[in-house]
């Protein structure tokens, strides 16, 4: 009765061949990141030190260390945040919560969808204009951050939203049907119900940030800055530009001098998402319905 | 009894319309309902009086939930949902309120499914005292528990209000969703299938709940049950297919002094 008829064999033999073919693709997929990786690690490992992380670079860029860079690129990411996430976020409440399905928010929509496929060239050249020019900013933290805080907003509003699409509309109508106004329903229901996603998003942001380099190396990085940045209306060096830099405009670098920066960057992006997806796997065991 | 708060001043809204009986609760006249072009409801009238169980009965798209929702004004929640005719509550025409906020934490709802707040059990509870502005602790922990007692789920509950309300069994989230409601102090309490996902025992538990609730508020009970009806309804309205078939004495209704044969063919179960 469950003998195999040749229709089943052939089956059996397209599934497997089909299963096999998606296999390779998904290790396809991971063989350069291993490749990355592991070309960082066995050129740039040797130089990750204390010293290299924590003191100034010395004799032309060519040794010593990247502290000014790390610490530029960490003011950067600060402050781009702090002006990206509450205006982020709050967009996304907007569209998600108060404004209805119109050609309103559809032209917004679009115009998320757009700002997220701009060049990051072109935020750059948009941020010497608005920023450095004509806010009179000139080439400083803040308007290296905010041009990145631009370029990553769709990111904050997109997956922001999500999260708040999440929440099940039941809840809202139960809350809503109580009296509560939307402002009351969203600060004591749907908010408390989505910031898992909210902080997913703005991690991920953060990994985004830490390693542009086009937005800020006309508004804001600075090839090489003998002290650190007092304010945001400083320059400062940043690890990205540093990375260029050190790789391609310095005679005389030492081979393993590139690969640590590179190393020091790609460390602190996977730190990023690892702990988001940490966090979101930590949320994800409390989900609550 | 504490002092829950509720808020008298806010429905003061200009009375359009005092044509209304003192004890009637709610006037429905010329109430039509569609969503769309597709009618739900149409042409209904009839009013229900204060402190009374006024049991809905019919079958499937009879148009018993679309009622409900416009009673507590959910045609704002869906654009497609369109409420034509008059409903005065409290001899107010809640079409033209301002403030529908008020009106809806004067009404109390239940539908068929519970949707647990994703709170702790004492927050569900809580959450609509403190959206009044109450916040003293003790204030609340008698209010919580006052409600979940009157909705029978006290005992099952007290050594862990803290944990989620999500958690609790399909019979104890609706109980949990009527404690809810309860929390809101209604005036008038809407039970749509209430008894969908709870099991028998409790529900004869929540209807005698029903029975002494009815000293406090107005009740209006729909109900695929027309037995249900008969325990626990004054009056029972028949709705089938968008109309108002029938509004009569529950008892009369059972015991065959109907107007219409449709009405005694459906409680006699002979379609349905």
């Amino acid at each position: 009765m469950f003998a195999e008829s040749s229709l089943n064999v052939r089956n059996k033999r397209v599934q497997n061949l089909f299963r096999i073919l998606f296999m390779m693709m998904t290790i396809l997929l991971i063989i350069p990141v291993i490749i990355i990786l592991g070309t960082l690690i066995a050129k740039g490992g040797s130089i990750i030190s204390f010293d290299f992380l924590f003191t100034d670079p010395t004799n032309g860029m060519t040794a010593g260390g990247i502290f000014p860079a790390l610490l530029g690129t960490i003011w950067i990411v600060a402050v781009a945040l702090l002006a990206s996430v509450p205006l982020g976020i709050a967009a996304a409440i907007y569209l998600n919560e108060y404004a209805g399905d119109n050609w309103f928010t559809r032209i917004i929509q679009l115009a998320i969808i757009n700002l997220a496929g701009v060049p990051s060239i072109v935020h750059a050249l948009f941020g010497v204009g608005a920023f450095v020019i004509f806010f009179g900013f000139g080439t400083s933290i803040l308007a290296a951050s905010l041009t990145l805080a631009i370029m990553t907003l769709p990111v904050v509003i997109v997956s922001t939203r999500e999260s708040l699409r999440a929440v099940p509309q039941a809840f809202r109508e139960a809350c809503w049907n109580m009296g509560a106004t939307r402002w009351q329903t969203i600060r004591r229901v749907v908010l408390p119900n989505a910031v898992s996603g909210i902080l997913t998003g703005i991690i991920l942001e953060v990994s985004r940030t830490t390693g542009e380099t086009a937005p800020i190396m006309f508004t804001g990085a600075a090839f090489f800055l003998p002290f650190l940045p007092q304010s945001v209306f400083d320059q400062t060096m940043a690890l990205s530009l540093h990375l260029f830099v050190v790789a391609t405009q310095v005679p005389g670098v030492p081979d393993n001098l590139p690969f640590g920066v590179a190393l020091v960057l790609i460390a602190m992006v996977l730190l990023m998402n690892s702990i988001s997806i940490a966090f979101r796997m930590y949320l994800r065991g409390k989900k609550k319905w | 009894m504490v002092n829950i708060g509720l808020d008298v001043a806010s429905m003061n809204e200009p009375a359009v319309n005092i044509t209304s009986v003192p004890n009637t609760k709610l006037e429905v006249s010329d109430l039509t309902i569609s969503y769309g072009n597709t009618p739900a409801l149409s042409n209904i009238n009839f009013s229900v009086k204060e402190h009374e169980i006024f049991g809905i009965i019919g079958p499937a798209n009879a148009g018993k939930t679309s009622f409900l929702k416009s009673l507590n004004r959910m045609d704002t929640f869906d654009s497609n949902m369109t409420v034509d005719g008059q409903i005065l509550f409290n001899g107010l025409n809640i079409q033209n309120l301002k403030n529908i906020y008020a009106l809806r934490s004067r009404i109390g709802v239940v539908f068929p499914l519970p949707v647990g707040l994703p709170l702790t059990i004492y927050e569900n509870v809580a959450l609509s005292p403190r959206l009044r502005g109450i916040k003293k602790r003790s204030d609340l922990d008698i209010i919580v528990e006052q409600c979940l007692t009157r909705a029978a789920l006290w005992d099952e509950v007290k050594d862990r209000l803290n944990s989620l309300g999500s958690l609790l069994s399909g019979g104890q989230q609706q109980r949990l969703t009527i404690a809810r409601a309860l929390s809101q102090a209604p005036d008038l309490l809407m039970l749509d299938e209430f008894s969908i996902a709870v099991d028998p025992v409790t529900t004869m538990r929540i209807e005698d709940v029903l029975k002494e609730l009815k000293k406090d508020m107005t009740i209006i009970l729909v109900t695929n049950l027309v037995q249900q009806a008969r325990r626990l309804a004054d009056r029972t309205a028949f709705f089938l297919e968008g109309e108002c078939v029938e509004v009569g004495v529950t008892e009369e209704l059972f015991t065959g002094e109907v107007k219409d044969q449709r009405t005694r063919d459906y409680i006699e179960g002979k379609f349905g």
